[in-house]
């Protein structure tokens, strides 16, 4: 699946977009959150604060508790701030 | 309708616009919102979004007003790239019958767009940049349009 960040989150990761391929025991939002922490220190620091990240699955906003099992697009970006 | 844009735009002319040939129209609001200089603090801004899930928000956002109000008419223009203190940011617009259906369905588009866009700005000022934090107001305006709803269940 395609992971897309925005704003600080990108910055923090240092990518806009990648391609991954998560274990199958990842099976939601916050499990995909808990597997890119452990990716290294700049995934740890991104999500440090996990609970402001918001996420999106395939241009939906979702939560943390949604399934990722029919995701080809999850997005991972701080609060909204536009108008 | 909506657009998604680096452009500015024309109040004035995306009004006569959205009336054209129309004489149905009794009432018309128009929000902009545009960037604020801070007293010095902000030299420029940078309107970063999510290209397909902004438009995608944007409609989805546009119909949710549309089914809780009679809206003759509706208009969200937003601009996202380089912006600088006293820019358009974003234009509401909404046309119905009457006023209160116009004022409060632009209210509600701009408290929901607010929240839900994927839009994130990005200032710059004499003490280097920042992305700007959400902020609660915008959160509470956004949630007070769901209470109407929750009591009726």
């Amino acid at each position: 699946m395609r992971l897309l960040y925005f704003a600080w989150v990108k910055e923090k990761v240092g990518v806009a977009a990648e391609e991954i391929d998560p274990p199958a025991g990842v099976a939601t939002i916050a499990e995909l959150i808990d597997w890119l922490k452990a990716r290294g220190p700049e995934f740890e620091n991104a999500f440090a604060r996990s609970e402001v990240i918001r996420a999106a699955i395939d241009k939906r906003h979702v939560r943390h508790d949604a399934s990722i099992a029919a995701a080809r697009e999850i997005a991972f970006f701080p609060p909204v701030t536009g108008g | 309708m909506i657009r998604v844009q680096q452009e500015d735009f024309d109040i004035g002319a995306e009004i006569a616009r959205l009336r054209a040939g129309r004489t149905d129209i009794g009432a018309i609001v128009s929000f902009t919102g545009s960037v604020r200089d801070q007293s010095g603090e902000v030299t420029d801004m940078t309107l970063e979004h999510y290209p397909g899930m902004t438009e995608a928000e944007l409609q989805r956002i546009e119909a949710e007003a549309q089914a809780r109000w009679p809206l003759q008419a509706s208009l969200i223009v937003h601009r996202y790239g380089a912006l600088m203190p006293g820019d358009n940011i974003v234009l509401v617009v909404t046309a119905s019958e009457h006023r209160d259906t116009a004022f409060d369905a632009a209210k509600f588009l701009m408290d929901y767009l607010k929240t839900g866009a994927p839009f994130w700005k990005r200032e710059t000022g004499p003490g280097g940049a920042r992305w700007v934090e959400a902020s609660a107001h915008d959160e509470a305006s956004a949630a007070r349009w769901t209470k109407p709803k929750r009591a009726a269940e």
